[in-house]
């Protein structure tokens, strides 16, 4: 268990080491795949019109400076809208873009498994009584009749 | 499974794509809007002008379309990195100089572009008129927009009027489409 714990917390430090120093130092080729084009509604990485080039010079200029990848962003949609990032942000009713894929597999997997149980249940055989050597039970009422006539057999 | 778990998750499906297809319904509602509204002033019709409350890029507040009514508006979208837009940009200024006395209004809408840029080519083109700044793009769906610069005229009752430019518009275009904008009633 210690182990398990252990290795999931080395491989969470190992992961989340590159998303660190891409959120502080973010490259022009990173952010061409995250900021959408204004005019042309694609990357900026696929773009090659006036707008574009002049976004990746202001994403150039905001490297130099310092600036972080998360501010960059802000700063242009500050300018240009949300609709300017390639993926929606994890906040606010945008979050509902990440959640709704997420609430939607899980109600599908609880409705998968509820069918499934419910189809397995149908189709499976009933299951013989071991006391009562490879036969159906008999119905209760039959049964006590059964016993009573056998008593009064022995009798 | 119970019978009431079974309606209520046949409900919730039913719910689901109702609300799926609603919104693929008034995306599609949205962007033909622009698209018929540029077809409608295209063929002569006198639609209404879509509404729209701006701010003004020097920050002196909002400007709505609506406040301008009993006014003839130039209405010139466009972005400072668009080559045509350099060259009518002394057009316009001077139109608004010519007609800002008779109930006549340039209103620049600036589109797709930076602050500073927008702010460097209205001191560089000397613009007086009132330019608004469009962050969101939102009159860029509403007016069915192709590209930039493109020029729509609004007459006194709030409605387009006239000819719509894409590309550049000339003193004379300007002129002619001022006067109809004034003289037009629906």
């Amino acid at each position: 268990m210690n182990r398990a714990l252990f290795l999931a917390v080395l491989v969470a430090l190992v992961a989340a080491g590159p998303v660190a120093a891409s959120e502080e130092h973010p490259t022009l080729a990173e952010l061409e795949q995250e900021v959408i084009c204004p005019t042309c509604h694609t990357t900026l990485a696929l773009s090659s019109s006036p707008i574009a080039d002049r976004m990746r010079a202001f994403i150039r200029e905001r490297i130099a400076a310092g600036d972080t990848k998360g501010e960059i962003k802000s700063k242009l949609v500050d300018q240009f809208g949300e609709s300017v990032l390639a993926a929606p942000p994890k906040k606010g009713f945008s979050l509902l873009v990440w959640l709704l894929p997420l609430v939607g597999i899980a109600v599908a997997g609880i409705v998968i498994g509820l069918l499934a149980r419910r189809w397995s249940r149908a189709r499976a055989p009933a299951q013989p009584d071991p006391s009562s050597n490879g036969r159906a039970p008999l119905d209760p009422d039959l049964e006590r009749r059964l016993d009573e006539e056998l008593a009064r057999f022995d009798a | 499974m119970g019978r009431g778990l079974k309606i209520a998750l046949q409900a919730g499906a039913v719910l689901l794509v109702a609300l799926l297809v609603a919104l693929l319904g008034w995306q599609v509602f949205r962007t033909n809007e622009g698209r018929e509204l540029a077809g409608k002033v295209d063929s002569g019709q006198a639609p209404p002008a879509p509404v729209f409350e701006l701010e003004e890029l020097d920050g002196g507040g909002t400007v709505s379309l609506a406040s301008l009514r009993g006014k003839a508006v130039v209405l010139n979208f466009w972005a400072s990195w668009c080559g045509p837009c350099k060259d009518e940009a002394p057009e316009l200024e001077a139109a608004w100089q010519r007609w800002r006395d008779r109930d006549v209004v340039v209103v620049g809408i600036n589109l797709q572009d930076f602050d500073t840029d927008a702010r460097r080519f209205v001191d560089r083109y000397g613009l007086t008129y009132p330019v608004l700044q469009d962050r969101e793009g939102w009159t860029w769906g509403r007016y069915g927009l192709k590209g930039l610069p493109e020029t729509w005229f609004v007459n006194t009752e709030g409605r387009l009027v006239g000819e719509r430019f894409e590309g550049p518009v000339s003193a004379e275009d300007l002129d002619e489409n001022i006067r109809l904008a004034l003289e037009s009633e629906a």
